[in-house]
């Protein structure tokens, strides 16, 4: 899970990293008084979890408070990459003398996590990196370790940072170990006028995996901005909602992935992505066809089920009794493969409803599907 | 011969006490693997009784050990326990721990597996379905009964897709099948079972399947073209996966432009790897180098 800056502020104020005089709100009222608290000047900055904000217009100075309310009148609302601004953070201006980039990262390949600094902070780090290599020291983290004061120097001088930027880096690291953070970033982090080391702007990305010990988040965990998501993550189902109009239910998420990419290869375009694990019972099933259904954007539905520990029939079996609860108002394509498919495609043979269609390879089923989809 | 693992292979089962431990190594030993013990604290001691055997529960994975030579575990224990238990599995000296539990903390598993490789412990998973060497041994949650052995190698991050490889070619059959897992961090990599199944006598052809989210598929076309001359045949999913958004598995996702299967995809065609482009299509590009 992404945190938003001002989260990731909060996180870095609380683990002692020197951070701007902040407030966040969603009313432009509000951000007048706000900044009339932090002096008048404010920096006005769109809430997203996106790159980019600035380019786009979401971060500006205001002058006095009239103009931060303008201002968040103005940015709020905005569209930056496809996400809607609902908050504001409104932060007291610094003098900077210097930018620095600092994050430690986890590198998939190496399976641990990497420090990455810069003295050339402020920019996109990815664009400093592809231009001058050089300027940019990646050092890993002996995981056993961790970032130790020592080990802090090693990074700051690898980048250039001056000496008084240890202290954050190993703050930083207590912000990643101890929140169960999968990336923290800082950029920038700054050297001001009167020689402060600050963290600017941060990026935090939480580990879904440690929600059950990191009880601070837990209230974020139902935030699906999509009704249909959150309507799905309500009933436990691993659901993303895609834009096309075939509903897609699988078993195995490689194997659902795969779905959506053969339906888009037979021109139409998958409306979600739905796994209902290896069990796939009958309660599931309703559960997962009832929230794909109740998306006004799917034509037909597409069930790909490979039996394997939980074999055909019974899965077939689950299906059967998910359309005694839910109403289908669309095609179901199924697709049954692997253990037991005879008896779990004569299972559904039997009920023979009359929206249901049975297709055995999973090729021919997404054609079927799409078909049905994109036909008027 | 197989890679990873054989019908030589001692297994113990970390959590066999548990619903998940339970059914499935009763499930492995109905595929004829070699299960010699359970492993948990507070039941050691006890036999577990399965169809056709007892199963002894050990209190440590060192005593496992010692009392029946195992050299291979099998991980059931829930994601808050798992870090605990692969350290314990390390520090007693077992050459493969595979980790089927879902939902462990990275920073643990980091932990664990740097811990791993200093004891010289191989690592398969944490979040994978195992592995199976079919008609010899089956350690994890890979259907057992749905292919026969042969000699085809088998790599993947997906279980289910494997299972569909495995089924789709099951007139062939298969060396072994590894299920490395869908996590961000894991501890074998494909690399690492290219390498295996380089080696193996009893390997004709690799299958690769891959998807969406790091770069382990264009380290693995590298390290094809410059060391593997079996054949490869390789799977991506995951080309319609919206940018930002994790699809199932925990390391399924693209990030800005990295990790995407487009890319994936072209660096192993540039090595020389046949991708199909369905599940389908790529089990009949295996039938076709094979027959070729």
């Amino acid at each position: 899970m992404d945190l938003y800056e001002h989260q990731a502020r909060e996180l870095f104020a609380d683990h002692g990293i020197v951070v701007p005089r902040a407030e966040v709100t969603g009313s432009p009222k509000q951000a007048r008084e706000i900044a009339r608290g932090l002096g008048g000047r404010v920096v006005v900055k769109a809430q997203v979890k996106t790159g980019g904000r600035g380019k786009a217009g979401g971060v500006r100075l205001a002058a006095d408070p009239a103009a931060a309310e303008l201002t968040a009148r103005q940015i709020l609302g905005m569209d930056i990459k496809g996400h809607t601004v609902e908050t504001v953070m409104l932060a007291q201006p610094v003098d900077i003398e210097s930018e620095f980039y600092v994050s430690y990262v986890l590198d998939r390949a190496a399976g641990g996590f990497l420090a990455i600094a810069s003295a050339e902070g402020g920019m996109d780090i990815e664009e400093v990196a592809a231009t001058r290599p050089e300027a940019v020291a990646r050092v890993p983290v002996d995981p056993a370790e961790g970032v130790t004061p020592a080990v802090a120097a090693r990074i700051a001088d690898a980048a250039g940072l001056p000496a008084r930027t240890v202290d954050v880096l190993v703050r930083l690291w207590d912000v990643l170990v101890r929140e169960d953070a999968l990336l923290v970033e800082v950029n920038p982090l700054v050297r001001t006028r009167d020689g402060q080391i600050m963290a600017l702007d941060g990026k935090v990305t939480l580990d879904d995996n440690a929600r059950f010990r990191q009880a601070r988040w837990g209230d974020e965990a139902g935030t699906a901005h999509d009704p249909l998501e959150a309507a799905a993550a309500a009933k436990g189902l691993n659901y993303v909602k895609l834009d096309g109009e075939v509903g897609v239910i699988g078993n195995g998420a490689g194997l659902v992935m795969s779905t959506l990419d053969v339906v888009a290869g037979c021109g139409a375009r998958p409306a979600n992505f739905l796994d209902i694990g290896g069990g796939a019972s009958a309660q599931v099933m309703a559960d997962g066809l009832s929230v794909v259904l109740s998306d006004p954007s799917v034509r037909s539905v597409f069930v790909n089920v490979f039996g394997g520990i939980t074999a055909c029939d019974a899965v077939a079996d689950g299906i059967v009794r998910a359309l005694d609860t839910v109403r289908l108002t669309k095609p179901l394509v199924v697709r049954l493969d692997g253990n037991n498919a005879e008896r779990g495609r004569a299972l559904l043979d039997e009920r023979a409803h009359p929206l249901v269609e049975q297709v055995t390879t999973m090729d021919g089923a997404a054609s079927r599907a799409a078909h049905l989809a994109t036909t008027p | 011969m197989a890679i990873h693992l054989t019908k030589e292979s001692k297994i113990l089962v970390q959590g066999m006490t548990g619903g998940e431990g339970m059914k499935h190594t009763r499930r492995m030993l109905a595929a004829g693997t070699n299960v010699v013990g359970g492993v948990n604290p507070r039941k050691a001691g006890r036999t577990v009784d399965f169809d056709e055997r007892s199963v002894p529960v050990f209190g440590s994975v060192a005593e496992g050990i010692d009392a029946t030579g195992a050299d291979v575990t099998v991980v059931f224990v829930p994601p808050a326990f798992t870090k605990a238990a692969v350290t314990e599995a390390a520090d007693a000296g077992i050459g493969l721990a595979v980790v089927i539990t879902e939902g462990v903390p990275v920073h643990d598993s980091v932990a664990f597996l740097a811990h791993a490789r200093g004891r010289g412990t191989r690592v398969i998973g944490p979040n994978c379905p195992g592995l199976i060497s079919p008609g010899q041994s089956n350690a994890g949650i890979i259907p057992a009964d749905i292919t026969k052995p042969g000699r085809i190698g088998l790599v993947s991050k997906s279980g289910t897709l494997t299972y569909q490889l495995m089924y789709e070619l099951r007139d062939i059959g298969f060396s072994t099948c590894v299920g490395i897992g869908g996590d961000p961090v894991v501890g074998t990599t494909h690399i690492d079972c290219l390498a295996a199944f380089e080696d193996d006598p009893d390997t004709d052809l690799i299958v690769l399947i891959g998807e969406i989210g790091g770069d382990a598929e264009e380290r693995a076309a590298a390290y094809i073209r410059d060391h593997v001359t079996k054949p490869v045949v390789g799977y991506i999913a995951g080309f319609t996966a919206p940018e930002g958004r994790t699809m199932g598995h925990a390391g399924a996702i693209v990030s800005g432009s990295s990790g995407t299967a487009r890319a994936k995809q072209q660096a192993l065609e540039a090595a020389g790897v046949r991708v199909g482009r369905t599940p389908t299509e790529t089990a009949r590009q295996v039938v076709a180098v094979l027959d070729a």
